[in-house]
Parts: C-alpha cells; structure tokens; sequence
C-alpha cells in the first residue's frame, strides 16, 4: 500500500474531498466497519422479555448464542415501548453479563474477618436450621394481655422490587405460614 | 419522568406534539423541565398547598365539572356536625389526643351512614380498630346506619362535603400558595387556568407522580390532594385523565399486589389482628364494607386460604383462618431495624434489595445489620449490605469493630431477569411474562427455586412434629413441578394457583366466579383470570400494529384486564359519552351491555338506569351511575369519612426538618407523623440557623436506586461516574463552593462528601419570608462497584407517614460547607459539633419543634 493510497483511505480526506460531504455514507466506511455485524445477527435465538429497571416495563428481545446472552435490544412490537430503551435497558447486557457477578456462595462466620466457601446445599440447609430455631426461640403464642399472636417477631424480610410476582408469592405463603409478620419490600419505600 | 421513566416519556412527548401542555412541578430542573411548556420549581414539601392552591381556585371561580361531581363524587354528601375542620381548630381535625398523638376519627363520619375504608383500617391497633369498626356499623348515636350517605345536590348545605372542601381550603390563595411554595402568584395562575381549561367534558388533564409525592410524612395527603382536584374536574375514570402512579420498579406494583408487605395478606386483604377470639366472618365484617366489590371479601379470603392450606381448610375449621399469624401495630422496615438494634430480631432476609444505602438514615441500617444473629443476602453482586461488616461507613468511624460484630453472614447468587420465567406488573398494572433465555451459571438461583427449597427443606425437618405451631407450615400446599438440573420448580404452575381453580380443578377466568363456601381456590383475587383458559394471559404478545390503541391483548392487567380503572366515569350517567372527543365506554341499549375499546369497569350488562334492591349486598348494592365500585358508597372521595390516620382531608404541614414556621396553621408538621427515638435520628429545629438549608434527594436516569443493578456496569458508572450535588451559583458563592470540587454536607444524622455541581438549574425561592436555597443530592452511592462515593440516604433521619410508614426523603434541611469530610474518628466528632450547637443533646425523641407536636414512640 503506498501512502497515497493509505491517505486516500482517511475517512475525513474522503468526506472531504468526496461526495458524502456529511460523512453519514461512503466517507464513513472502512475496510474495518465493513466487516462489522451486528452481534444479534449471529444468535441463535431471540426471547422474548420484559426490562427490569423501571416500571414502565419496556419489551427486550434477548439474543442468546448457546447458553450466553449476546445482546439486549429494545422490542419492536411493544405498545408500551414501541422498540425504545432507556440508557439503563440498553445497558442490561452488562447487567447479565457483567464479570462481577456473584457466582458463588460466600459466608461469614459470627466475628469474622474474612469471607469463606460454602457449599450451596449446606447454606440452604444451615439457614432452615436457623430459621427453625430462631421461630422456636422467639415466638409468641400470646401477648400480655392474652390475645393470640400466633407468630415470631424474630424473623424480618426486606425485599427488592424486581422480584417477580411468583416470587412474591412463594414468600409471603412461606413467612405467613412460619409466622414471620415482618415481611417488607422496597414497596414500603 | 424523563429522567427515571424515560421510555413512558416518549408519549408525553407525542402528546405534546399533538398539541397537550406539559407543565413539570419539581424542585429541580430536570430533562422532563427542559422539555416541558413550563418548569415550576417549589420548595420540596409543600405540594399539598400547591394542589390545595388549585383546588380553591376550582372552587372559588365555580370551574368544577358539575355533571361529574354530582353524579360521581360524593361532594354532596352530608359529614357528621360533630366534625371540626382545621380552619377551626388550629391546624388540627377534631378527634386528636394529645397524648397519644392520634386521632379518635369518629366525628369525621357521614351523618347518620356507614362508610368503610376499602382495605379496613390495617395500620390500627386492634382495640382501635375494633372500636372504629363498631362505630361504623352502629354509628355514634347507637342506631344502625345506612350504607349510603344522606345528600345535597344543590350543593349548599353547609355540612355538605363540597361546602367542607370549601371551606376548608380557603385560604390557600395564589399569594399563600407563593409564601408557602416560593412560587410567584401569577406563575401559579398560569398553573390553574391550564388545569382548568383542559378539563371537562370535551378535555382531560392527567397528573404524573412519583415517588417525590409519596416519601413524605404527608405523602398520603399528597395524593389524596391530587384526587381531588382530579375528582373536581371530572378527571378520573376518562382517556386521557388520571392520577398516574410512576411506580419506580419492574415489579414494585407487583409487590404490593402481592404483597410482601407486613400489614397486607395478597389482593389487600388486610392481615389478622391480634385478638382473644376472632372468626372468619368477624374478621370480614369489621373489615370490609356490605356494599361494593369489597362485600365479597369472605369468597376472596377463602379461596386464598384454600390456595394455602387445599384439603386442611376445610369450612368446620374456618378454612384454617386461625393458621394466620397476627400483626398488633406498626410492622414496617424502620420499625424492624430499631427492633434489630434493640436485639428482638434475630434473622434477616435481604433478597434484592441494598437498605444499606437505599433506606433512609444508612446509619440505622447499618446498626441494624451489626446486631443480628445471620443475615441472609441474594442479590447479583456483592452490595453494600453484604459487605457491611467490613466496610460501613461506621467501621471508619470507630462507631462498629469488624471484630465485634456477631452477625453471621450468608450471601448468595440470584439469578437475572434473563434466567428465569416470571410475571412483573408495571406501573398500569399490566403483568408481562418474561420468558427465560438462558441457565444462570454456579450457584445463581432464582428467588423462586430459593423459597421452593427452602421450604421444602423446613417442612422435611419438622415433618412429624406434633407441635400446633408447626400445622400451619405442615398443612402447607408446597407442591409444585419442578424442572431441569437444579429442579427449578414451574413459575407458569405458581402463576396458574395465583390465578385460582374452580370446583372441576380448571382455572378460573374472573373473580366474580370466587365463592366463600371453599369450592374455589386464588392466591390473589384481583390476578384471578390471569391463567382464564389455561393460557399464560401475560405471555400474550399481539404486535402493537396489529391491535387498537388500548392494545388489549398485550400482557395481562388487573383486575380483569382493564386498562382504564373507573371507566364507568368516561360516560355520562345515562351511559353516553360526555364527549365525541373523550368518548371510550357507551351503554348499548340495543345489546344492553357496555361498549367500548377497553373492559368496562363496572357489570358488563349492569344498565345505567340499574337501582339496587333493598338490602342487596356487595355490587348488587351499587346502581348503575355508582362508577367507584371498590367504595361502599359507589362515588369519588373528595372527603375521607374513614380510613385516614391523619385527617379526613389534605391540610399542608411542614416536614419535620424544616427552613420556615408554617405559614397556614400554628400546628407545624403532621401531628399523627410517626417518630423513632434514637440518638442517630434526630429531627432538626424549625428555622435552625446550622442547618440553614434545604436538600431533597432523588435518582438519576443512568443509575438505578441503591446501585446494585447500575454501579457495577462500566457503560452507566461512566455515564453517572461519581456522588455529586446539585446547588445553585448563588448558593455557591454564599458558601464558596466550586463547581467540580468538593462539599461536605451535613445534618444531625451524618456528613457526605460529594463532588459539587454549579448549576442555575437550582434556584433559590423565596419563601416564608426569606430565601431558601436548595441541594439536590441524587442518593445512589455506596462504595462498592465501579461508580463508588459516600451515601446521600445517609443524611435522612426515619420520619413516616403514619397511614403508610414511608420516610420523609424528599424534604430535609442541612448545612453544607467546602471541601471534603473528614476522616475517622473525626467524621463523628464533626457530626457531633453540629448536634452541640444545634442544642441535640438531651435524650433522642425529646425534641418537639413545634411545641404542640407529641414524638409518636411506637
């Protein structure tokens, strides 16, 4: 390649000297950018989905190569949000992708200094066994003045607002069947 | 709404385009400002003389839509002579107890007819409630009421509702509203005649809030505000109208339909309080009113507790009603942590949510935190909450020793919105179906799988137990199909037993098919039809171009899939539109039944000439012209005869920290507001001289809420990379702030440092005599992630609401000096020299800035 020629290949040289004077056209081009596909063209699929920020409940489609999310665009077809996303759903990618994701379990000992492992079958089991024994330890058939209550007040909950309402669901009949009245949700603030 | 709802803001935009007014209310100026006919900044806490300001001026120039009102609302409803207003009593209704700071609200009722409140009265104590209940049914003279109120068309009694409101927002002129608000009179003119102009029968106006109405210790009274000017102007019920809840989250709506909130059981049934005895149907008559939809609450109860308990509930053990555990007072998340630092409760599930940084006064939380037995995080990555016992601002500060925390920690992976199936309901109430993409990887589970095993797990190791207290978790219905390699159990079976069966095992299609006799099962009556033909209602996703407008068969909305809640109110009483231009529900005679392009919200054949027997119950009790169907009077509330904590009608006071005396009445702030003694939560004096000045707190449209889902993505922690404040240049050169540098801000409760922002976009007021200036401090910031600084939530102290218990965050005073915060030890002790000077010395709750006020210790 000789330089002429390397220079000739400036992008701002051609929109320039060339027709595409607003470099939205030819001038914009390289060798580079036409090789670039989009990465929702390679997917395997597309699934359906709804964005989990705000409330207005924007339509994503999910493009997923193998078992990865490979990209996150706003859904066409929404009446809701007619393909639009905002900075946070077009970031949602990054959300499910993002390498700083907690993949493992971590546990702290009481007074400890350092986080540990811990298997997840033995974390589930090793919070049933608290929970059980915090309800026996601190629950009240009757207050002072001998009206039921039936419950334990040493047990709490506080909960995100991304929660799905099946979720919602399995906790509140779980906690209201152990007694567990402190059940709250970011709903409350 | 451009900044936190920016996609829903795209049709505010097409409504502008298309000729609509925009006009934004807000202490700051934000993208929706720039986008908007007309900004109007106020002083963060008074929106209720703002919206009273509009309601008198409706009131004073005879600009109501009369029609609407008589027919709809029940402003010619006559109230109790018993009832004293507060232009007569100080700033106070009648009823108030000084010494339990609360209100006997008996004289607020009808005169001579019960009204209930739709949910009962679920932040009450038990005595309370019994008390006020009984009152409903029998009244205060002892003679059995009716279920209608007497009424006045003519509008003129004196003891009529609309004569009440009246009187009651009289002075809240143009001039109150600028020396309350710090808005100029004629800008709010400019306000009112919009409002007004564009209401009526051939126009609507619809109001927009967020979460700037609702976290205020009058936050209640906001909306209720803002329900009666839209009630006024006929603008509820109609396209184009409303009172439009911003909910903040994908499922916070959700979240509070099915609740998991402590003093709700789901579809608003209120939870059980504490009693020596109580039935079933005790329980439903002190709670839900005769007449109304609400007069089905037994059918809607018992199918929930036979969704619970199945074949246990039967009718000869009250469908085990008596397995529900009680609540006997305030349960609420700020109570809990006071509980935590008080050492009564021991386990705390923390399962998406960051409180640390995301609830009010950080401080508290983290106390809370450092002084439980274990605490249970899931979450996507390693939040703040998590994190605590190593990294709080207090470990810094000497206030906690890692060492000397005994809380044992368990924070586990959850799975994201992409590896999971599930059901959000967004801010219109419409439930969308997410289907999964992929499988979460180690050990990422869904909160469903978490709960599904965690239960299965504790009913395995109590199985056998012969323990009563154990039935309820035994008798359990706890079976659902699980799927794949880590048994993930069928959120579509979940959905479908929250939908609700009948009697031949198929899934219902509507609430009006729940009986109470135990033939029907739902786990959430208003979701009931959600699953109607064995189809998955929110996975329907017919393109937008292929369906009307009102796009029907997109999602699911409840109740019933009405997209339009009220609609009944879009037609005239005898069922025509009110306008070509509005129309949306018609009665047909000739097919005798309601048209239109949305479910009608009312009996689909219910005629509009429809009069209800004597005696009829439930919505056989409500004629055809009755469009509030939840209400047991059928009508609009402009006044509240029951149900409120803290006043039958709006009345502007301050917050509990605030720059002014209140200008309207001698009472300063809400009397009823609900207080939490600590030393770490402490209110500052009215007009204090060191903490001189305003701040509000709010979000970012690049962040999202406590951080957990924003600050830990590299293309957002760019875009919002740091904690910073927003102040005004004059502001600036009071202080000697620069723009880019740094400022400490400071209250009672803590100081934050934060990079300052000089912006004209703050600008001071004028108001209650004096200048105001204000702090803008967006609250998202802890110091995990890719975006870290100190935390704006931690300035806050827990002050609530005493109807909802949602804090005061939008309105608060500081002070705010150059340069960062110190380090250590010496934070506290800079903390510490303002509480001396501004005399916070004495035992926390002891403070009673208004003199009248009594701290509300629960």
């Amino acid at each position: 390649m000789g330089l002429g020629d390397w220079i000739g290949r400036w992008p701002v040289l051609r929109q320039v000297a060339g027709p595409d004077r607003l470099g939205r056209g030819a001038a914009s081009r390289s060798r580079h950018s036409d090789q670039l596909a989009p990465r929702t063209t390679a997917a395997d699929r597309v699934v359906k989905s709804v964005c989990p920020y705000c409330a207005v409940g924007c339509g994503q489609d999910v493009y997923v190569s193998g078992n990865r999310v490979t990209g996150i665009e706003g859904d066409d077809d929404s009446p809701i949000s007619r393909g639009r996303l905002c900075p946070k759903g077009a970031a949602s990618e990054q959300l499910v992708n993002s390498p700083t994701r907690l993949t493992r379990v971590r546990y702290r000992r009481p007074y400890g200094t350092e986080w540990e492992d811990l298997d997840l079958d033995t974390a589930l089991d090793m919070i049933a066994d608290r929970v059980i024994d915090t309800r026996r330890r601190t629950w009240q058939d009757t207050d002072a003045r001998g009206r039921v209550l039936n419950r334990t007040m040493g047990i709490a909950h506080l909960g995100g607002a991304t929660l799905d309402n099946e979720e919602n669901y399995l906790m509140k009949k779980l906690y209201t069947a152990l007694g567990a009245i402190q059940v709250e949700n970011q709903a409350r603030i | 709404m451009a900044e936190c709802h920016p996609v829903g803001f795209q049709w505010v935009m097409e409504a502008k385009q298309r000729g609509a007014v925009v006009i934004h209310v807000d202490p700051r100026f934000t993208r929706t400002s720039a986008l908007a006919d007309l900004h109007v900044p106020l002083r963060a806490g008074t929106d209720i003389a703002f919206l009273g300001g509009l309601i008198n001026y409706v009131l004073q120039h005879g600009l109501d839509f009369r029609d609407y009102l008589l027919a709809y609302t029940n402003a010619p409803a006559i109230v109790s002579d018993e009832f004293g207003d507060t232009e007569d009593l100080a700033g106070l209704f009648s009823g108030f107890d000084p010494a339990t700071a609360s209100y006997h609200p008996r004289t607020w009722s009808y005169d001579g007819a019960r009204a209930a409140a739709p949910i009962g009265h679920p932040e009450m104590g038990a005595d309370d409630h019994d008390e006020r209940a009984a009152e409903e049914r029998l009244g205060a003279t002892g003679e059995p009421l009716t279920d209608k109120p007497r009424m006045d068309p003519t509008l003129t009694d004196p003891r009529c509702v609309y004569q009440i409101v009246k009187r009651h927002f009289a002075r809240y002129t143009p001039e109150m509203v600028e020396q309350v608000c710090g808005v100029p009179a004629d800008t709010f003119r400019r306000v009112a005649e919009a409002v007004t102009s564009n209401s009526g029968p051939e126009r609507t106006t619809a109001w927009v809030y967020s979460v700037g109405w609702t976290q205020h210790t009058v936050g209640v009274q906001y909306i209720r505000a803002a329900s009666i000017l839209q009630l006024l102007l006929g603008n509820i019920g109609r396209p184009g109208g409303g009172i439009l809840a911003l909910r903040g989250h994908a499922s916070i709506q959700g979240s509070t339909d099915i609740p998991t909130l402590f003093n709700i059981l789901p579809g608003y049934i209120p939870m059980r309080r504490a009693h020596r005895r109580q039935s079933l149907d005790e329980f439903v008559a002190a709670d839900a009113g005769r007449t109304g939809f609400w007069g089905n609450m037994k059918a809607y109860a018992v199918s929930l507790l036979k969704a619970w308990w199945g074949e246990a509930a039967q009718p000869d053990n009250d469908f085990c009603f008596d397995y529900l555990p009680r609540i006997d007072g305030d349960h609420g998340t700020y109570r809990t942590v006071l509980d935590q630092i008080a050492g009564t409760v021991k386990g705390y599930f923390v399962v998406g949510e960051n409180p640390a940084i995301g609830s009010a006064n950080g401080t508290l939380q983290r106390l809370g935190l450092a002084n439980l037995e274990w605490l249970v995080v899931r979450d996507l990555q390693m939040i703040e909450t998590a994190t605590f016992w190593r990294d709080a601002p207090e470990i810094e500060t000497g206030q906690l020793r890692t060492e000397a925390i005994g809380t044992e920690v368990f924070v586990l992976p959850a799975a994201a919105h992409t590896e999971k199936p599930g059901t959000f309901t967004n801010t219109q109430r419409l439930l969308q179906w997410r289907h999964q993409a992929v499988e979460p990887t180690g050990d990422q589970r869904s909160d469903l799988w978490f709960y599904y095993h965690l239960g299965r797990r504790i009913r395995d190791k109590l199985a056998g137990s012969t323990d009563p207290r154990d039935r309820p978790v035994l008798d359990l219905t706890w079976d659902y199909p699980t799927e794949g390699g880590h048994d993930e159990p069928s959120a579509e079976a979940v959905l479908r037993e929250i939908n609700g069966v009948g009697p031949d095992g198929a899934a219902l299609s509507s609430y009006t098919q729940l009986a109470d006799d135990g033939s029907t099962a739902c786990g959430c009556w208003i979701y009931c039809g959600c699953f109607a033909d064995e189809v998955n209602q929110p996975a329907r996703r017919r393109p937008r171009h292929e369906q009307s407008w009102v796009a029907p068969e997109w999602g699911w909305a409840w109740p019933d899939n009405r997209r339009i809640l009220y609609n009944r109110a879009s037609a005239d009483p005898q069922g025509r539109p009110w306008s070509a231009r509005k129309a949306y529900l018609r009665w047909d005679p000739d097919l005798r039944r309601w048209t239109g392009p949305d479910r009608p919200d009312i009996e689909a054949t219910k005629p509009p000439d429809f009069q209800p027997e004597p005696g009829a119950q439930a919505q056989h009790a409500l004629s055809g012209t009755d469009a509030f169907i939840m209400q047991t009077d059928g009508r609009g509330w402009l006044y509240v005869p029951t149900g409120l904590m803290d006043g039958p009608l709006p009345t502007h006071y301050e917050p509990p920290d605030s720059p002014v005396a209140n200008p309207l009445y001698a009472q300063q702030a809400n009397p009823t507001r609900q207080v939490y003694p600590h030393p770490d939560n402490r209110t500052h004096e009215v007009g204090s001289q060191v903490f001189p000045y305003v701040f509000t707190t709010y979000r970012l449209t690049e962040h999202h809420t406590a951080g957990g889902m924003s600050r830990f993505l590299p293309y957002l922690a760019e875009l919002q990379p740091a904690f910073f404040c927003e102040v005004s240049p004059e502001l600036a050169a009071e202080r000697g702030l620069e723009h880019l540098g740094w400022a400490t801000i400071v209250t009672a409760r803590a100081a934050v440092e934060a990079r300052v922002l000089v912006t004209p976009r703050m600008r001071p007021l004028r108001a209650g005599g004096r200048t105001v200036h204000q702090v803008g401090v967006p609250y998202h910031w802890g110091g995990n992630g890719l975006s870290v600084g100190d935390s704006g939530n931690d300035l806050l102290a827990a002050t609530l609401d005493p109807n909802v218990h949602i804090q005061e965050s939008k309105a608060a005073t500081c002070d705010i000096i150059a340069g960062r915060r110190p380090r250590g030890a010496d934070l506290r002790r800079l903390v510490g020299n303002y509480r001396v000077r501004a005399g916070l010395t004495g035992p926390a709750g002891m403070e009673r800035p208004d003199g009248t006020d009594q701290a509300r210790g629960t």
